[in-house]
Parts: C-alpha cells; structure tokens; sequence
C-alpha cells in the first residue's frame, strides 16, 4: 500500500481530522449549496446536509488513518456508493467528466477557508501544512468519484452487452418443423455462441427438421464470421437438423469466393422464401394458391 | 475376449424388429466399448437388422474417444448393409464436440429415437 512520508506526520493528521469533525456542520451547509450537490438533491436541502455530512466522516476517517493519498482507504469504502450515484446522477444530466471532477474540485474552497480560520496566524506554516494536507485528501476525493463513475459506466456497458447479445438473436417457428435465426448485425464469437445455443435449444424444443439461418442482415462475412456459420450449422446437423444458411447477397457471395471459403458442405439459398420453400419441399409440404384466387389474379 | 469383466457393465444391445436399438448412459469404458462393437457386428451378421439406432440422449460427455467408437460402429454396420443413425444428442455435447472440430461427418442424426427410427423405417428409403 502506498503511504507517502509525509502522512506519517501524526499532528496535521489529527488537526484535520479534528477540524473535519468539529465543524462538520458548517461545512456541510456551505457544501449544500455547490452546484454538486444542490444539482443532485434538487428536492430536499436536508437531505443534501445529510450526504455531505456522510461524506465528511468519511474524510475525517480516512485523514485520522493519515492515507491521504490511498483511494482503497477504508473511509472511503462507506460513501462510495452514495458518490457513485451523485456521479452517475450528473452524468446522466449530461454532465462530462471534466466538469464532474470540477465540481468536486470546487469542494475544496469552502473547506480551505474554515480550516483557515482555524489557525492563530491563517497565513502561517502551521496553516500552509493543514490547508496542503487537506488539499490532499480532497484530491484523493476527486479520484475516488471519478473511478466509482468510470466503474458504473462499465457496469452499464456490460449489462446492455447481455441484453443486446440475448435480444439481437431471436429464434421464430417458420413453420410446424422449421425454426429460423434473422441474423443482424456483425457476428462475432460470442454471438455466433449465444446463436448457436438458442438454436439448438429450440430445436429440441419444437422437434425441428429443418433450421434456417438468414445472414441477410450481416453486413461482412469473412473467414471468421465464415467458420462460425460452419460451426452452426454443424452443430444443428449433430442435432439431426438440416441447416440452411439464407440471405447471400450479391456482393457477399462475391466475397466468400474471392477469399476462398469453402462452403461446399452448407445448404445456401438466395432468400430466407427460397430457404423455406426448400424446407416445405423436403417435408412434402406444397403451398399454392387456391384455385378462386388464381381466377381473380388473373 | 467377449466375456465382460466382473463388475463391468455392459451396453444392453435391444432389438425392434429389424432395427437394432443401444442406449448408452454416462461413461463407456475402453472395455465396454470393445463389447459394445463386437455384440452389434454378431447380432447385424446373425439376424436380419438392417438398422442401428444409437441413442446418446444420457450420455454428457463425448470425446475424441467415443467420437471414434461411434463412427467406428457406423462404418462396421455399413460393410455389414445395415444403416446406422446418432439419436438425442444434448445441445451442450453438440456445442463441445464442434468446437472440438469432431463434426462426425459420414454419420446420420437424428433429434431422437422416435426420428432415428423414421428415418430407418422402409417408406424413407
């Protein structure tokens, strides 16, 4: 753990800490009004008092144990959550960074004045000391909200990774033994994975013969993306499925060749239509128009 | 060499008309797999099977091993005119064995033992 020389000098420590606790309320009025948290607690003052007085024990903690500079200090484990959600609440305002860590930074003034006061000579070397070290952990305060936001902010990447992972892959029923996959979007391996198995699923579950994978909505298949398809539709045919893979463009198709993928062993159709057709077909199926319509069509 | 050993189980070999039925469950042991080959071959040659189911709806793990059993069961049954079909394999054993690159190619699958043997059944041919 990193703890600088200078924090082992144990009288500015305890100054600071004693003045934290001592003028707590003070501190937490003039707090109250920084943009930082009149922003956040728009509704009740109070409660704005009460965050800032959390966030002052913290301080007080953490300058007592003399870590001013560590950010895994213990005092800060307490108000961590409660600055994640200030942060995370500016932000969502709209707020960047920059200017969430100026506003934490605009805390210090108000504190730095009162400790001032404090001191018999506000100018002198005792005061210097007592300002530099609160200066300190006010820094170290900085650091801890930009991290607790930066860690919500992949929290939240993380979560919608999931859920555009389970949403971007739906399986529907074509028909009674025919499940089709409308693929969109890059398919990289970790969806060609989620694919697969939400495919296999539903083949157990709706006895499937037949499974169609439409890349229609794929915008560049490469050898890669190429091997997943095979990957797929081996492992439906393990399943003792058919797979049909639907929805080659021009373009792609012309792309496949060029770079020498064999896809000799995939059933391909031009269209998810002709991929079903080709499914009806083998299961015997024959859909045609009735003969009155064919009279009125002509 | 076709006695199994004491306290060795054996694959139950059934049989459905002219369709041979084998449901593996957990784990095939060397030996076990041996008599499971050696029993198909002798009752495809002695009676009138002209099909061989292979049921792996139990079993969770295949191997490069088993993979090879399986196949190795196939190509015996062929040269001996039977068709042979892979039934109920799990989606998670299906998952493993592509990543493994074991595709089992040359062998015909089916969903399940229901389809395996509609497959074998004479108006599909």
């Amino acid at each position: 753990m990193y703890v600088p020389e200078q924090d082992a000098d144990e009288s500015v420590s305890r100054v600071v800490s004693a003045f934290l606790e001592r003028r707590q309320e003070q501190i937490a009025q003039r707090w109250a009004d920084a943009p930082l948290f009149r922003s956040v607690f728009t509704v009740s003052r109070d409660e704005a008092i009460e965050a800032c007085k959390a966030v002052l024990d913290a301080l007080s903690d953490v300058a007592v144990s003399g870590r001013f500079e560590d950010i895994d200090a213990p005092g800060f484990g307490t108000v961590r959550e409660q600055l994640g959600r200030m942060a995370a609440t500016r932000s969502r305002t709209g707020s960047s960074p920059a200017q969430i860590s100026a506003e934490v930074a605009a805390l210090r003034g108000p504190a730095a004045d009162l400790l001032r006061e404090e001191f018999p000579d506000p100018a002198g070397p005792e005061a210097q000391q007592g300002v530099l070290a609160l200066t300190l952990i006010m820094g170290t305060l900085r650091l801890v909200v930009m991290e607790t936001a930066l860690h919500e902010g992949e929290d939240l990447i993380h979560r919608q990774r999931q859920q555009l992972l389970e949403v971007a892959t739906p399986v529907i029923q074509l028909w009674e033994g025919t499940v089709a996959v409308p693929l969109i979007g890059t398919l990289d391996s970790a969806r060609s994975q989620v694919v697969m198995e939400s495919l296999l699923e539903a083949i157990v579950e709706q006895r499937a013969r037949y499974a169609i994978l439409d890349i229609t909505g794929v915008p560049t298949v490469d050898s890669l993306v190429a091997q997943h398809l095979m990957k797929t539709v081996a492992a439906a045919r393990l399943m003792g499925a058919e797979c049909i893979v639907s929805g080659i463009r021009p373009a792609i198709a012309q792309t496949i060749v060029q770079l020498g993928i064999d896809l000799g062993t995939v059933l391909t159709r031009a269209s998810l239509a002709d991929a079903l057709a080709y499914a009806l077909g083998r299961q015997g199926i024959e859909v045609s128009a009735r003969a009155d319509a064919r009279a009125v069509a002509r | 060499m076709s006695q199994p050993l004491p306290g060795q189980a054996q694959v139950p070999v059934l049989a459905l008309g002219d369709t041979l039925l084998v449901s593996l469950q957990g784990e095939l042991h060397d030996g076990m797999a041996e008599q499971l080959q050696h029993d198909i071959s002798s009752r495809i040659a002695t009676s009138r099977v002209t099909g061989v189911v292979l049921d792996i709806s139990g079993v969770e793990i295949v191997d490069s091993f088993l993979g090879r059993v399986l196949a190795e069961i196939a190509s015996t049954a062929r040269l001996l005119a039977a068709r042979t079909v892979l039934a109920g394999m799990r989606p998670a054993v299906a998952i493993t064995l592509v990543e493994l690159g074991l595709t089992l190619h040359g062998l015909t699958t089916a969903l399940d033992v229901d389809r395996a043997l509609e497959l074998l059944s004479p108006e599909e041919k």
